[in-house]
């Protein structure tokens, strides 16, 4: 997607020059203008789940993630409103209400990117019921574990473990409210085939879905293992 | 073949149509199968036989007259007698007076003319007159002839030219100007360039597009042959739901067919164009419906939607330029080619020109498939085509536009059918579902019905649709449990502006119009079940009483 | 020839027939599935080895179709359709009468396996709503009590008709 064309639009009101395919989230970070978002990492294709990156474009109804819309110009974007804060926050609240996240008892607790913004946004209580049915942790593998009682399917793992390491060891079963990461045909990790344990996947997970078992949290996440291995290729 | 040949072949048959006095088309769509379509058709078969009128009276296998309700039925030609709820025995009585005596079997004839009278069938113009498994049938009734004409008379542009003056919008809900579409992939220069004929009707009492499968799949091949031939395409996918067995077998066999008169495949009628058609089965996913989803879901992958752009139009399948057109969409060009696109513009209303299908059913005394040119009313389809609700109930609300339609009461009834007065209104023309709902039943029980399709069939990927979505389905099943708080109806509207807002693709973002529309029209039942916990209708709080 | 060798081989040939190619895992799901009736981990396993694709991938896409089963269906198999007009029409009284009678819920088989219940999605026959299908067959405008004698007489009968 790279053009060669560069463009200008504007950014919160602030003029950005960028190049043509770029996207917004990847303008605004170099105007320095910071825009949430989950699922996006750089060095990982963009997915588009979260639906925190939204912002408004001048002249059109609808609101664009910023990880997937290029850039064109003239633009004007929007990156912060009382309506996307609204909706941002919503976001954040359901998260929460997925699952049975207790930070508490988490082993992200203080390394979380999750409950760094539910503090941005003032996320105090749920509007909505919180689900506590407690999902599948497993356990199997030496020093992996994936509890899915804080996954947050922004798919992180799985893109790291395919567009990275290149193996694709993970994925996600069933759909919707009944989504699941999964690894090979549903098998516990422990008796995987594919996983070479690099342990990228508990790198990247921005909650404490996947985790190194004995080793302190902060050790493990390097949000920029993905980007440093895609631009250190030498292919 | 060449395009005299084409036209050889329309004489041919049409000569051994004439051989016959008379022909009794037997529908066999999926409407009438289960009843005993076929058992007809063969006792039809053995009578004409048995009183030996073999040479005299034709029996055909067709698709979908539209009285659904009413199957087995049986149109006689000529005069266009209709026939309804034949059985094997009466289908000899019906031989015996009416082809032998010549005297209609009034008792067994369909009378209801209102079911017609305010149609207008375009896209359904063959349906229940041609026997669909042949192609000569279709050609001798004017078929391909508008692709012969496209292929040796007319520009790719010159198409797209057409299209675009008769104003035609895409019927699979959105209503994007096609000919707009055509020329978005015809500009693109990457090749090779695809089109994908979208026949995954996956909401629930929606049949309109199986049945213009069944009935006429040469329309949505020629349509689809025209539309490649536009925008320089060469590989064409027909996405049909796995649900509808017979479609796909229909299908299956016409694609066979038109390749071998040529008519599909390479050097297309000898002329230099080549465009090959290939058949997809879903399985089972109505988010495949969606434009990205279906080309995750060709390419083998989990149909979830992505992000819009880049749009299809610059890079769909396997990242190459793609037009999709839903198959009703794809049925209507052959006839804008031989009629002209001014023609065309004259149905229906200016902005939202000619015709649309519906499946019209719930609680309605004449349930069935209908075509109605566009801006017709609510009111003449209910009341007139449908005859209204059954004896001794009254009307309460029709929901438009499939599970993320909108439920409209009395008051939007002289709405015109038409793009913008239904998303006004909160519905959506989707893709042509009207089901009509009585006093019998609940409004909140209307909404979580399908606020529940919905979260079935919610992909997972984006929050609002997966977590939004269930929540909002959570708070309904509170409220008809008798545990709701007049709080939840104001979170209920935030949380459905939230995900129509938010919502990645076109699934979320209108899978909250029931609840929004039901709120808006019938709040007065949401506030009956939540301060008085009584359910006007009488169909919640049942489960308690049960038990 | 057992049977189990005779569908591994068509499965082989459908796969032939679509050179191996990846993106026609769904095709191949399709007809895997007509084959066996139902996905387990083997027959997945397998695909996605023949396919060269990530196992977690096959099972992501077949897991995602509600068409594909996973467990294997009971003897005699009956579906109810949940699209509008069979709701409106009040299929859900009729589900929930064959749960109670049958001692089954939707979506599973009865303890002796002999039957199962799934909820469809609109089998388009909608003018005839509610839509039961018991073993194939389409039982229109059914009602509760003609569904579930037809079931106690596909139970009770013992021997299963050929078809």
């Amino acid at each position: 997607m790279s053009g060669t064309g560069v463009v200008k639009l504007k950014i919160d009101g602030v003029e950005v020059t960028a190049n043509e395919g770029e996207t917004i989230l990847s303008a605004a970070k170099r105007a320095g203008i910071k825009i949430p978002a989950l699922c996006y990492l750089d060095g990982l294709s963009s997915y588009g789940g979260c639906r925190l990156c939204i912002v408004e474009v001048k002249g059109s109804p609808r609101l664009f993630p910023a990880c997937t819309t290029p850039v064109s110009n003239g633009m004007e974007v929007t990156t912060d409103s009382p309506k996307l804060r609204k909706y941002r926050k919503m976001t954040i609240e359901l998260l929460l209400s997925e699952k049975p996240h207790i930070c508490a008892i988490c082993i992200a607790n203080g390394n979380c990117e999750l409950q760094d913004l539910a503090r941005e946004f003032g996320v105090d209580h749920l509007r909505v019921e919180r689900e506590w049915k407690s999902q599948k942790i497993d356990l199997s593998h030496s020093f992996l574990v994936l509890d899915n009682n804080r996954c947050i399917l922004c798919t992180r793992c799985l893109r790291v473990c395919d567009e990275i390491e290149g193996v694709h060891a993970l994925d996600i079963k069933m759909r919707g409210k009944d989504s699941q990461i999964i690894i090979d045909i549903d098998d516990d990790w422990g008796s995987s085939i594919s996983c070479t344990s690099c342990r990228k996947c508990a790198r990247v997970c921005p909650v404490g879905a996947i985790y190194v078992r004995d080793e302190p949290i902060s050790r493990t996440k390097n949000k920029d293992i993905a980007q440093f291995i895609l631009l250190r290729r030498r292919r | 073949m060449k395009p005299d040949d084409i036209l050889r072949v329309a004489e041919r048959e049409a000569e051994k149509q004439r051989a016959y006095k008379s022909r009794i088309n037997v529908c066999c769509s999926s409407g009438c199968l289960p009843f005993g379509a076929l058992q007809v058709l063969k006792a039809f078969e053995s009578a004409i036989k048995e009183y030996g009128l073999e040479g005299e009276c034709k029996v055909s296998r067709t698709g979908c007259i539209g009285t659904c309700s009413v199957g087995p039925v049986a149109l006689i030609e000529p005069g266009g007698f209709l026939y309804q709820n034949i059985t094997p025995e009466n289908a000899k009585e019906i031989v015996k007076r009416h082809i032998i005596s010549g005297e209609p079997v009034k008792e067994l004839l369909y009378a209801n003319e209102a079911f017609f009278k305010k149609q207008y069938r375009l896209v359904l113009r063959n349906a229940g007159r041609i026997d669909p498994l042949r192609i000569e049938e279709y050609i001798m009734v004017g078929g391909y002839s508008a692709l012969i004409k496209c292929l040796t008379k007319m520009t790719p542009k010159e198409v797209i030219d057409e299209v675009i003056a008769s104003g035609l919008r895409g019927r699979g809900g959105a209503g994007f100007p096609t000919g707009q579409k055509w020329n978005f992939v015809a500009r693109e220069k990457a090749t090779p360039k695809y089109v994908i004929a979208n026949l995954d009707e996956g909401d629930p009492g929606v049949f309109a597009n199986r049945t213009l499968a069944e009935a006429d799949p040469h329309a949505i091949i020629e349509g689809m042959t025209i539309a490649a031939y536009a925008v320089g395409a060469e590989k064409g996918y027909i996405y049909v739901r796995a649900e509808y067995p017979l479609a796909v077998q229909t299908l299956r066999e016409a694609l066979k067919q038109a390749k071998s008169m040529n008519l599909v495949g390479e050097n297309i009628l000898e002329t230099q164009f080549n465009f090959d058609i290939e058949l997809r089965m879903g399985a089972g996913a109505f988010v495949a419906g969606e434009e990205t989803g279906i080309l995750a879901s060709i390419e083998g992958r989990r149909a979830t939607p992505r992000p819009r752009p880049p749009y299809p139009a610059t890079s769909g399948l396997w990242g190459k330029p793609t037009l999709i057109q839903n198959v009703e969409t794809l049925a209507n060009v052959p006839l804008i080619i031989l009629n002209g696109g001014n023609w065309f513009a004259k149905i229906g209303t200016p902005k939202c020109t000619g015709t649309k299908c519906f499946s019209l059913t719930g609680k309605v005394n004449n349930p069935g498939l209908i075509e109605v040119p566009m801006g017709i009313t609510l009111r003449e389809i209910v009341f007139e085509i449908g005859g209204g609700v059954p004896a001794g109930r009254k009307f309460k609300a029709v929901l438009v536009g499939g599970p993320s339609g909108g439920c409209l009461p009395e008051s939007a009834l002289d709405l015109p059918i038409d793009y913008e007065s239904l998303t006004k209104a909160g519905a959506i023309m989707g893709s042509g579902g009207i089901v009509v709902i009585d006093d019998e039943s609940c409004m909140v029980d209307t909404a979580w019905f399908f606020t529940d399709f919905c979260v079935d069939e919610s992909c997972g990927k984006c929050v609002p649709c997966r977590v939004g979505l269930l929540k909002m389905r959570n708070i309904l099943e509170r409220i008809m449990r008798g545990e709701g708080r007049l709080e939840d109806l104001d979170l209920l509207q935030e949380l459905g502006e939230y995900v129509r807002d938010v919502s990645l693709c076109g699934l979320g973002q209108t899978a909250p119009n029931p609840i929004l529309t039901t709120l808006r029209y019938f709040r007065d039942e949401y506030i009956a079940h939540i301060v008085d916990k009584k359910c006007p209708a009488g169909k919640c709080f049942r489960l308690e009483a049960e038990i | 020839m057992s049977s189990e060798d005779r569908r591994l081989q068509m499965l082989e040939r459908i796969m032939r027939e679509h050179g191996y190619d990846k993106s026609a895992l769904l095709e191949i799901l399709h007809m895997a599935h007509e084959l066996y009736g139902y996905f387990d981990k083997n027959l997945l396993n397998y695909i996605s080895s023949r396919l060269n694709l990530p196992p977690s991938h096959v099972y992501g896409v077949a897991s995602f179709y509600n068409l594909f089963k996973f467990r294997r269906p009971g003897e005699h198999v009956i579906s109810a359709c949940m699209g509008t007009a069979c709701y409106v029409k009040g299929v859900e009284e009729i589900v929930s009468a064959i749960e109670r009678e049958f001692n089954i819920k939707r979506g599973g088989s009865s303890p002796d396996g002999r039957i199962s219940l799934f909820i469809t999605r609109c089998i388009g026959a909608c003018a005839m709503a509610p839509n039961i299908t018991i073993d194939g067959e389409v039982i229109g405008r059914a009602t509760k009590e003609a569904v579930l004698e037809r079931i106690r007489k596909v139970l009770g009968g013992g021997v299963v008709e050929a078809r």
